[in-house]
């Protein structure tokens, strides 16, 4: 017998939630004690700050260049590379549970296999000679009752009443909906009267424990765990709310509270991040069209970030569960942990919510913890030096003892800061394209040496001078941008040239849109 | 508003590739739609996802080689129009270009991107799987 992954994910989940990184609010103690027993690395970005593109480079081991899904609503193609499916070659059993999304979830004409699988009832399909995505079992859910999801279907036929408890995601523009509720008006926030055992992410954790039952004692399995929580809407069961008060909570600090400073931070930075902050310039469908930040208030955020702090507790309690179900089965001295999120939220920081072509720590400094099976011998550390999700996948082909695929670009993640080095972490790259009926915007990131360095590429907003360049040991928040600083010239191009020399060629043509989430 | 465009070339003369694209209640034979009726100058479209679109056809020019439609009475949708145009490029070879301009402009992409498999399932229906 071999090794069994359970690869757990979240959706837009920010690094300081956790209590293993500082995090005061959320108790997450299950997740914790992962870190504490393995390896928790402090600087991971994301290959791409938005779902699809990110939650492709996790099973492709590939950056957004090479993948093509540059955004959300670009399908991932049937034929791209899964690592699921080189481990289900080795002998893995292997399931995904939760949020998949590497195809659009709006789709009328009823075009892409997620969904399809979904509407049917099944959890598998060959697709051109494989099993889609390399899972033998896929069970899909995402951020409420309604949709192609498997979930959908279950609370339709056991629960209907539940079905419009949930906040409604889109408006009937098919926009993301502005909608306020809770106390503050704050958009995307609802105070969800669905009982805690019918919501999402108690059923991706019972139906993840019941695949998991269905199992041989002897198998190996990969199950990808993936939890639609805490991306917006801000609605987790009502019966939860008196886990945190939002009127106890202060703001946090990224969240600069006098409104002259605040636009003077953004002022400093290129200028898409004012011209969205004021409704002036909308590049894409990641929040609602019709809200503008500047109208954001302090207690909004604070409501807000006790919702986030609430979801974020339920979903380590679900964790616990599973790790538990794990040890009945026998299974726990073998078992390795995988711990992430797709990309962050800017819940606040700068005056602004959501997410968007904003390359900070709100958005790109994810949580990510490897808790190598016991077996394995890995004593517990933490690496500081920068790592990326597109390191996943070859991470699971080692821990499978497969060897690693030639598809994927990145080594897999290190045991220890001196194997960071010796595989070669030394820089993370991030891309943001986005195309939107003529708005077009793109951005080019590089974190390395401590430093953070995003160039701004011609588009409808910049002319290919802007960018921006932040010191992350003396800057933290990010507020301070270097990169028209004459003495980090030297240091900014520096950078540039490192980005360039590493950042795979573009997949030409340009895969389409073809929806917008 | 917004506005997609998809287009595809087609080892085919333009009026063999008129033949199917300009005779609306064939649009199941290369669009996924799974049923299309025609009455009069009303198209009733089915979707596999139960979904069904009524349609207003606007323009079907057998010499230009023209199809416009708009999908009417929707709750969603608050106006639209798509246009397929066929057009030569030598005896033996065309080029099909499907637009569509759509308010809410998010159906616009769904649109887009069914047209595009849509025409590709035209290519293949010409040219054979390669």
């Amino acid at each position: 017998m071999g090794r069994k992954i359970l690869f757990v994910t979240t959706d837009q989940q920010r690094y300081d939630s956790l209590g293993c990184n500082g995090g005061r609010v959320a108790r997450t103690p299950v997740i914790d004690r992962l870190a504490s027993e393995g390896v928790n690395y402090r600087r991971a970005h994301p290959q791409s700050v938005v779902c699809m593109p990110s939650r492709s480079t996790m099973i492709t081991g590939q950056h957004v260049s090479t993948h093509g899904v540059w955004m959300n609503g670009v399908p991932l193609p049937d034929d791209a590379p899964s690592i699921a499916d080189d481990l289900r070659r080795a002998g893995y059993r292997t399931a995904l549970i939760g949020k998949a999304h590497f195809e659009p979830f709006l789709d009328p004409f009823l075009r892409f296999t997620e969904n399809q699988l979904a509407i049917s009832g099944e959890h598998q399909r060959m697709v051109e000679g494989r099993l889609h995505r390399g899972f033998e079992h896929m069970e899909s859910a995402s951020h409420g009752g309604m949709g192609n999801f498997h979930y959908a279907r279950w609370l339709t036929e056991n629960h209907p009443e539940a079905v419009a408890m949930y906040y409604r995601v889109l408006d009937m523009s098919l926009q993301v909906n502005a909608a306020g509720g809770g106390d503050t008006g704050a958009p995307q926030v609802l105070y969800n009267e669905i009982p805690r055992e019918w919501y999402h992410t108690e059923w991706v954790a019972e139906r993840t424990m019941s695949w998991l039952d269905s199992l041989p004692a002897d198998a190996d399995w990969f199950c990808w765990m993936s939890f639609p929580d805490p991306h917006h809407p801000w609605d987790p069961p009502a019966g939860e709310r008196h886990r945190v008060n939002w009127r106890d909570l202060d703001l946090p600090a990224g969240y600069p509270t006098d409104v002259a400073r605040r636009e003077a931070v953004l002022d400093a930075k290129p200028r898409h991040w004012r011209l969205w902050y004021d409704g002036d310039f909308v590049s894409n469908f990641e929040a609602p069209a019709s809200w503008v930040p500047r109208t954001l208030t302090d207690d909004q955020v604070r409501e807000i970030e006790a919702l986030v702090h609430i979801e974020n507790e339920l979903i380590d309690e679900a964790l616990g569960r599973v790790l538990a179900r794990v040890a009945e089965r026998g299974w726990a001295d073998d078992l390795d942990v995988v711990f992430t999120t797709d990309h962050g939220e800017l819940q606040g920081d700068f005056g602004l919510l959501f997410k968007g072509p904003y390359h900070v720590d709100s958005l790109m400094r994810l949580p990510l913890i490897w808790r190598p099976a016991p077996s394995a011998g890995v004593a517990p550390t933490e690496v500081t030096a920068p790592v990326g999700l597109v390191s996943l996948a070859s991470t699971f082909a080692h821990i499978a003892g497969v060897a690693q695929p030639d598809y994927v670009e990145a080594p897999r993640l290190p045991e220890t800061p001196a194997e960071a080095v010796e595989l070669g972490h030394e820089r993370v790259l991030t891309e943001w394209d986005s195309v939107l009926f003529g708005k077009i915007l793109r951005l080019r990131t590089i974190c390395r040496d401590g430093w953070v360095a995003t160039a701004c590429l011609p588009g409808t907003v910049h002319d290919g001078t802007e960018g921006e360049l932040y010191d992350l040991a003396n800057d933290p928040l990010q507020q301070t941008n270097l990169w028209n600083d004459p003495a980090h010239a030297a240091r900014r191009s520096d950078l540039l040239a490192d980005l360039w020399d590493h950042l795979p060629r573009t997949v030409e043509p340009r895969r389409e849109c073809d929806a917008p989430v | 508003m917004g506005t997609v465009r998809r287009h595809v070339f087609i080892a085919a003369s333009a009026e063999r590739v008129w033949e199917l694209v300009g005779s609306p209640e064939r649009l199941h034979e290369w669009f996924p739609v799974v049923a299309s009726d025609v009455e009069g100058s009303t198209r009733w479209v089915a979707l596999a996802s139960g979904l069904r679109f009524e349609e207003e056809i606007v323009t079907l020019d057998h010499d230009l080689r023209r199809f416009q439609y708009r999908i009417i009475n929707n709750p969603i949708i608050k106006s639209h129009l798509g246009t397929v145009d066929v057009i030569p490029d030598g005896p033996r070879r065309c080029v099909v270009v499907y637009s569509t301009d759509l308010d809410p402009e998010a159906m616009a992409l769904m649109i887009g991107g069914a047209a595009g498999d849509g025409l590709e399932r035209l290519r293949r229906t010409f040219e054979g799987d390669h």
